[in-house]
């Protein structure tokens, strides 16, 4: 299946992102933030969408994937990153690549102040975990940051998180 | 509190991992932190294995990433009911996704083997054929004699539909059987020996 024309839409563009990279199963906790990321994968006939119950279950599901040959990325909210930790050390201990997409919260016009606790603590919790750590403020950054991470955990067996700041994304809007 | 599966026959579980894999052909294979791992290397250490020797809770997960991505293989994961219960929700993932290559043997002896033989939560209150099912893996058995082993070990070769067995197993610890525990020569072994890496 050829690959999506690039689009106005930097969702859009991280997509085409996944596509390129061949990327064939993608784990996700489902989230405001990567709603449409979400969608276009479940609408892909060559991609595995897997909703998950709770994050580090992905983490897992990407090492298998690599085991039978294929590509895996995870969605997830920096709160995920929490749930992560220990089974983050299957990616470390056996250098299986990965790749997890992070929409920020707890940090630009947050409005529930729990979500401060893990999202100030996120980028140090996935280094503290040796997972290499890039971060996005700008649309025009968010697709190519991307593909680096990719292009690195796949070709380099490293594990590899992107963070979508919260202020690229979008406030949450709390009263309708 | 009442012990649950206190009068039911058990399998030795080393008799038990041998009828497992005693015919794999195609069976790929993953094994949870612990005692099924040594089960599994007791056999042999085939490097159509992948032994976890950490990231409890994790092996159920790395057996349906692996089963979506090779659809004509067997994947069997073998674990315990301690790495079960801290992956618990990993069996709701797998019943919504249900692929028909994936089955999951429990090796359920109600107890923490690894660190002193302590009561799980199957040796009390929970069933876990019973939450497979509710979780949508229709097929779940319990499994207490090994005719009926056999016939779940035929039944994963056959990929027709997402299968759970609880193997009741005594509570004892025989002899430790270590395979190795080199997290990327187990992960490169295994992609080699299956093909997908050259």
């Amino acid at each position: 299946m050829p690959n999506p024309e690039p689009s106005s839409d930097w969702r859009d563009r991280i997509f085409g992102a996944l596509k390129s990279a061949e990327i064939r199963q993608v784990g996700y906790v489902p989230d405001a933030g990567h709603s449409r990321l979400i969608e276009l994968c479940q609408g892909d006939p060559d991609i595995r969408a897997v909703s998950l119950t709770t994050e580090e279950e992905g983490i897992a599901l990407a090492a298998g994937a690599w085991l039978g040959g294929q590509r895996c990325a995870l969605l997830m909210q920096s709160s995920g990153v929490g749930n992560c930790i220990n089974m983050l050390s299957l990616a470390k201990s056996c250098r299986f690549p990965l790749t997890m997409l992070v929409t920020m919260r707890g940090e630009w016009a947050e409005f529930n102040p729990w979500q401060v606790a893990m999202g100030s603590k996120t980028q140090a919790a996935l280094e503290l975990m040796d997972v290499l750590v890039y971060r996005v403020e700008q649309e025009a950054d968010a697709a190519e940051t991307v593909a680096a991470a990719l292009d690195i955990a796949f070709n380099g067996g490293l594990a590899t998180a992107v963070l979508l700041s919260q202020r690229l994304i979008g406030a949450k809007r709390w009263v309708k | 509190m009442t012990t649950m599966h206190s009068n039911q026959p058990r399998l030795d579980r080393r008799a038990a991992i041998r009828v497992l894999l005693a015919e794999r052909g195609e069976l790929l294979v993953v094994t949870g932190l612990g005692s099924t791992t040594y089960d599994a290397a007791s056999v042999a250490d085939d490097e159509r294995n992948f032994y976890l020797w950490g990231a409890m809770g994790g092996a159920v997960m790395v057996g349906l990433g692996l089963a979506i991505a090779r659809p004509g293989r067997p994947v069997l994961v073998v674990t315990g009911d301690g790495d079960t219960l801290m992956g618990l929700s990993a069996l709701a993932t797998v019943g919504v996704q249900s692929p028909p290559n994936l089955a999951i043997a429990v090796f359920d002896n109600g107890r923490y083997a690894e660190t002193g033989m302590q009561p799980s939560h199957t040796d009390s209150a929970v069933d876990l054929v019973g939450v497979a099912r509710s979780c949508g893996i229709e097929i779940a058995i319990d499994i207490t004699d090994k005719a009926a082993l056999a016939e779940f070990a035929r039944r994963v070769q056959r990929k027709e539909r997402t299968l759970f067995a609880r193997v009741a197993i005594h509570a004892d610890e025989p002899p430790r059987v270590l395979p190795p525990r080199d997290g990327v020569l187990l992960k490169n072994r295994f992609r080699q020996a299956t093909g997908v890496e050259s």
